[in-house]
């Protein structure tokens, strides 16, 4: 290309840039098109649904969840995030003593989202939820009891 | 006791020589000038945010205070209230001298800037030779501090500075020759009374466009914006030259690089766009005309401004050897060939006058 050939080229190629910088610009600015970031506070936020905000325990309507108390998603965690606090008790059906998860304690402050927990569950007791409000003024709300008070064994998932 | 000694002497000397109403003013404009200097630095500062994120379909701030407008404010007084930290092994004296090197360079070259007829604080039968020759003192303002801090990033990105000033300053001191070849005289308001029919953009046609264009470019250069922004790059030198600064320190800096912008953006309004001067005369005969020229004049540095805005958010930024290129191989030719080009129709009598 010639001395001037370059010059030529190079405004015509800095010119289409400003074309479609300046294509952006002009209808931005009465706001009717080409904003594409959503206005989180003030708008509903969408998030996806594989979205991995924090570790929950499944329950169904009668207060009843899937987890045995296997600890396999504990001995999974690569960082120790999740503490399982288990219990010897009486099964009323069958009369006889048997480990029951006592608290399923999650530790959010420490977890990195990797799913190793969900995929080493055996029973799939627990899953992901997309809640991304995890923001607290004390560490310490971060620990949580997935599984809820009162809550007990879903029948039938031992088999 | 010396500070107190030299200020009274300074202060007799001029009661004697102008009276005290004399230094009173004088104080009035210094604040008035200083008070621009934070206001305008603070706008501008807004303005580049939010045009910014029109260009990358974004909002830009719009929280704090009617559109955002009270941003760069509260920005401002956070960056007051923190540490000024000094490194170590810093040479205090420089560090500390660097920023108001830099302000002060910014605030001679605004003091001839003519904001309307006679709203101006000097009017030199040089004023365009002392713009370009304080324009220059800034980037001394800029080693030292880089010096000073004692860090290698902020050296490096302090001589860069230096290298990209001394390049571009040829190619602008071309332009502004251009200029003067037409108006004739080096004085501010000389200029601008030069450009009463024919702004010299179209006096000028063909050479005087292309000084403009050369001008913009190494405007961009001098004031160290993207794409010639390679004095701060935080793959390679972290901040650049204020990598060191925190706090006030800091926002000097950044607000001073503003205001450069704003005098290059100024100076491409007075030399090429007929400054205070509106297009047409379409308000000459109305009262208050200072006020006019004073909106006329912002409105065309405003313009200028976002075309540099412009330029920033779209061109990617260009490696030390193509900044060299360009200056030695493509701006500087041209601006001499220009230069010559420019006295040859100036001598003709080609250029264009209307009415
Ligand atoms: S997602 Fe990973 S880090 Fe978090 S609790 Fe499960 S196994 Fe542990
Ligand atoms: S959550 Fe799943 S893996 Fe973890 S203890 Fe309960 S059943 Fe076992």
């Amino acid at each position: 290309m010639t001395y001037f050939g370059k010059i030529f080229y190079g405004i015509k190629t800095l010119w289409t840039g400003m074309k479609v910088t300046g294509g952006y610009f002009f209808p931005n600015i009465t706001r009717k098109k080409y904003v594409i970031t959503r206005q989180y506070p003030d708008e509903p936020a969408v998030v996806f649904p594989r979205f991995k905000g924090e570790v929950v325990m499944w329950h169904n309507e009668n207060n009843e969840h899937r987890c045995t108390g296997c600890q396999a998603c504990e001995i999974a965690c690569p960082n120790g995030s999740i503490e399982i606090i288990w219990k010897r008790e009486v099964d009323p059906e069958t009369g006889k003593k048997k480990k029951m998860l006592d608290q399923h304690i999650y530790h959010l402050s420490m977890c990195t989202m990797c799913s190793l927990c969900i995929q080493a569950c055996p029973t799939n007791a627990i899953m992901w939820s997309t809640n991304f409000h995890n923001a607290t003024y004390d560490r310490g709300l971060l620990t949580k009891v997935l599984n809820k008070p009162g809550s007990k064994l879903m029948a039938g998932v031992e088999e | 006791m010396m500070n107190m000694l030299s200020i009274n002497i300074f202060q007799t000397w001029l009661e004697q020589t102008h009276g005290i109403w004399y230094v009173l003013v004088l104080a009035g404009i210094a604040a008035i000038y200083l008070g621009f200097f934070a206001v305008a630095g603070l706008m501008l500062v807004y303005l580049e945010r939010r045009v910014a994120g029109y260009f990358q379909l974004r909002l830009g701030p719009n929280r704090v205070g009617p559109w955002g407008l009270l941003q760069t404010i509260a920005d401002a007084l956070k960056l007051v209230s923190k540490e000024i930290f000094v490194p170590k092994m810093a040479d205090k004296l420089l560090y500390k001298a660097g920023y108001y090197i830099v302000i002060i360079a910014a605030l001679l070259a605004l003091a001839v800037i003519p904001f309307a007829r006679q709203i101006q604080a000097l009017d030199f039968n040089v004023g365009l030779f002392f713009i370009s020759a304080v324009s220059s003192v800034g980037v001394l303002g800029i080693l030292i501090g880089a010096w000073g801090s004692r860090n290698k990033y902020s050296l490096i990105g302090a001589m860069r500075s230096g290298l990209q000033m001394i390049s571009y300053e040829l190619s602008a001191g071309f332009a502004i020759i251009a200029v003067v070849l037409m108006s004739g005289t080096l004085k501010m308001t000389g200029i601008v009374e030069a450009q009463k029919h024919t702004w010299f953009l179209f006096q000028g046609h063909l050479p005087a466009i292309i000084a403009f264009m050369i001008f913009l470019i190494s405007g961009t250069a001098e004031t160290n914006r993207v794409p010639f922004d390679l004095v701060e790059g935080e793959s390679e030198l972290g901040a650049g030259f204020h990598t060191e600064y925190s706090g006030m320190g800091f926002a000097f800096f950044f607000l001073a690089e503003f205001i450069n912008m704003f005098i290059i953006a100024a100076l491409g309004a007075t030399l090429f766009l007929g400054g205070w001067l509106a297009p047409f005369g379409i308000t000459d005969g109305l009262p208050a005309q200072w006020l006019w020229g004073i909106i006329w004049f912002l409105l065309k540095v405003f313009v200028l401004i976002f075309l540099l805005m412009w330029f920033r958010w779209t061109f990617p930024r260009i490696r030390i050897d193509q900044l060299l290129t360009l200056e030695w191989k493509y701006l500087l030719p041209i601006g001499l060939v220009n230069t010559v080009i420019m006295a040859w129709m100036v001598w003709k009598d080609w250029l264009i006058h209307l009415g």
